[in-house]
């Protein structure tokens, strides 16, 4: 198996190096494969200062001793980590020169998705207008953000200009040691977001918006950090429903969250990454560590996903409720078709007194996926009165895809009150005949269905989001009735 | 605007109608009045598209054209309606969406523009009104929790708002009280038109006191029986089923 994968024709080609080790940091690809010398690569390359290499080379020795684990309810083939490219020189700027050269499928795509034309051409590498003011649309937000004191670059930025932050927090919430995929994230990760929201302020957008304009960059290997102050206000969201396609099949980001006294971090998550053809090969695998740490008294800390693409989604976000008073949540929905595989879900780890959590998790499978929850609710001996509510459901679509759930509940504390809901069910054939005698068309029927299954999920969403997701929803169930 | 001729049904492997001959013109209003299994319920299916009922021999045309050679949702748009005995539930999704989402796809496969949201909720108001359906259950998931009385009318507001040439009211008061009865059967009578036909199943005579044919037939072991007037349903009440002969189905 190759880890290589060839980018989407009409963004471009990226050459392959055919020839050995080099130290040149002039190249803008390290070479194949993973050794000290390619972290050492990668942190020449982002001028990185010491402290950082030797928080990456710490990590990747670790990681040298380290098995993958092989508990979770997938299965691929082994990958070889040697057989990759651990950076790459940020995309290069648009190479088409009009929508016209792009393939039809996926412009269809974005129009299903309702996606604006010029968002469209950004999307697909197209050259954008000059007299678009695209420039002038983010120096604007630019504005409004410096303006309050929040700070939202690439990491590799917060590193330079606001070391001691990054120093501070980094490794906090998720350390070097936490996992296989979170460590070598630790070794090689190369871009990714900083946020910081400073005392009291409620940052003045939804930070969802910015990212639509700017080019994002999607790396394999991304570390967030998003740290609110004292009574601050953020709502983050990441990713894109426009399918993505990357070069890199295996993805292992880590995101860490840390909300202080009074502060609430809302980060949202719609991940449309391409699943793979229709034997699911050549998908890409999405082995993600994400944790939020509400360290402050009354914090809060709400995590909502809708997770449609990938061949593999491996990720459980996470919420520990250190700060008496805390509440983490966690909204999903997870659709598999296809041949996808999703374990996802998550765990709140009750430390402090009076916390509670929330949790909505909503699996959709069809086609021959495998969809499994696996949730944790941890109630620790010293945490009183922890309240959490917990609902799973599944919906099976077809005869040939399988649901799981797998829900840990550990308490150590009498007053803990949890409350665990789930339920299963098929979309029916009376619900189909009821919708079709309508008039509605079988496709939009199992949409309409669909998205009544998901509408607590829905509803957490970023307004402009929610719409979006909706039709992705439809998209990603496609040909799976029938 | 509707014929049926020799029409034969299977279902499971069963040959359910043996044979029916059926014609409704605009603005007629027939009731189809029969024992369990005789194939009411058979009829209607198979009228809609469902799958699983197969037509094995026979043809139906529907405002000219071949009924059988449409998809469910097409039939629709044609202008089949079908009223639910049982409607279906379906969570999460509000009375006012599925109806908008109904409404704009029947419009669309017709050619004509989709209403928005604002034309559409000011359209729902005036229909939903007279047959007391509140905004609170307009904002409910369709028919999760409502009464019998609740989905019944929620069916004839459907119906009220889709407009169809030819509505086949299934089993309509089953589940009802008096004054629910009244209300529906007011609704339904209220859509009553030159251009509009209705096929009315039910078992019992009492609600064709309210809304009244011009035909009756009584189906009786997969075949029409007997055709008359409205009489015929009185004459029914009073002899039962049993002089029609219970079928060996």
């Amino acid at each position: 198996m190759v880890a290589v994968r060839e980018t989407v024709k009409t963004v471009g080609e990226v050459e392959k190096y055919k020839y050995g080790f080099t130290t040149d940091i002039e190249s803008d690809k390290a070479p194949l494969g993973l050794t000290e010398e390619t972290v050492r690569f990668i942190s020449a390359k982002k001028n990185e200062p010491d402290w950082l290499l030797e928080w990456r080379l710490s990590a990747f020795r670790r990681w040298l001793t380290m098995d993958e684990p092989k508990w979770a309810k997938v299965s691929y083939p082994p990958i070889d980590f040697q057989d990759a490219y651990y950076y790459a020189a940020p995309k290069q700027s648009a190479k088409l020169n009009s929508l016209d050269e792009v393939d039809p499928k996926l412009l269809e795509t974005y129009k299903k998705l309702g996606i604006p034309l010029t968002e469209q051409k950004m999307l697909a590498g197209v050259a954008v207008d000059a007299v678009f003011d695209s420039v002038s649309v983010v120096t604007t937000f630019k504005e409004k953000l410096r303006e309050v004191g929040v700070i939202f670059c690439p990491m590799s930025e917060a590193v330079r200009d606001h070391p001691e932050l990054v120093k501070k927090y980094l490794g906090s919430v998720v350390p070097t040691s936490d996992n296989f995929y979170a460590t070598l994230n630790s070794a090689v990760f190369s871009e990714g977001s900083f946020v910081y929201i400073p005392e009291g302020v409620r940052c003045p957008m939804e930070l969802s918006t910015y990212f639509r304009i700017n080019e994002k960059q999607t790396g394999q290997f991304e570390r967030t950090l998003i740290i609110a102050e004292k009574g601050s206000y953020v709502s983050y969201l990441e990713g894109c429903t426009a399918p993505q396609r990357d070069e890199n099949q295996l993805h292992a980001a880590v995101v860490e969250l840390v909300a202080l006294d009074d502060a609430e971090i809302k980060y949202s998550t719609v991940q449309n990454w391409y699943p793979g053809d229709e034997d699911g090969k050549g998908g890409i695998y999405n082995f993600v560590t994400k944790r939020g740490d509400c360290r402050g008294v009354n914090s809060k800390i709400s995590w909502t996903q809708v997770e449609t693409g990938s061949a593999i989604t491996w990720k459980y976000p996470s919420c520990i409720l250190r700060g008496d008073n805390s509440r983490g949540e966690f909204y999903s929905i997870a659709i598999s078709n296809g041949r996808q595989q999703v374990d996802s879900g998550t765990k709140m780890i009750h430390l402090g007194r009076n916390t509670s959590s929330r949790i909505i998790s909503k699996g959709i499978s069809a086609g021959r996926s495998s969809n499994t929850y696996r949730g944790l609710v941890s109630v620790h001996r010293k945490a009183e009165n922890v309240r959490n509510f917990t609902q799973c459901d599944s919906l099976l679509i077809g005869d040939r895809c399988s649901a799981h759930t797998v829900p840990y509940i550990e308490t150590k504390n009498p007053t803990a009150v949890l409350e665990h809901e789930a339920t299963t069910s098929k979309i029916s054939d009376d619900q189909l005949f009821y919708c079709m005698q309508r008039g509605i068309g079988e496709e939009e029927a199992v949409a309409l269905i669909v998205n009544g299954f998901c509408r607590d999920v829905l509803q957490q969403l970023p307004m402009e989001f929610a719409v979006e997701a909706q039709k992705l929803v439809g998209i990603s169930l496609e040909g799976s009735v029938g | 605007m509707l014929e049926i001729e020799n029409l034969h049904v299977k279902v499971d492997g069963k040959e359910i109608l043996k044979g029916i001959d059926l014609h409704i013109r605009a603005g007629e209003f027939h009731a189809i009045m029969g024992p369990n299994g005789s194939g009411k319920s058979t009829l209607s299916y198979a009228l809609a598209g469902r799958e699983g009922y197969e037509i094995t021999e026979g043809a139906v045309r529907f405002r000219g054209q071949d009924l059988t050679a449409m998809n469910v949702d097409e039939r629709a748009a044609a202008g089949l309606f079908l009223a639910f005995q049982y409607p279906i539930e379906i969570p999460g999704v509000t009375t006012m969406t599925f109806l908008k989402t109904a409404l704009n796809a029947q419009r669309k496969a017709r050619g004509e523009d989709e209403l928005d949201a604002v034309r559409f909720l000011k359209l729902v108001r005036e229909k939903a009104k007279p047959l007391n359906v509140s905004d609170d259950m307009l904002r409910r998931a369709l028919n999760v929790g409502f009464s019998g009385g609740e989905k019944k009318r929620a069916e004839v507001l459907q119906m009220a708002l889709l407009e169809p040439a030819l509505a086949v009211l299934d089993e309509t008061d089953s589940g009802l009280d008096i004054d629910a009865l009244k209300t529906v059967a007011a609704g339904v009578n209220a859509l009553r038109s030159p251009e509009r036909a209705m096929l009315v199943i039910t078992h019992y005579q009492r609600l064709l006191d309210y809304i009244v044919p011009d035909m009756v037939h009584v189906l009786s072991g997969g075949r029409i029986v007997k055709t008359g007037g409205k009489d015929l349903a009185h004459e029914l009440e009073k002899t039962g089923y049993a002089a029609y002969g219970a079928d060996a189905a």
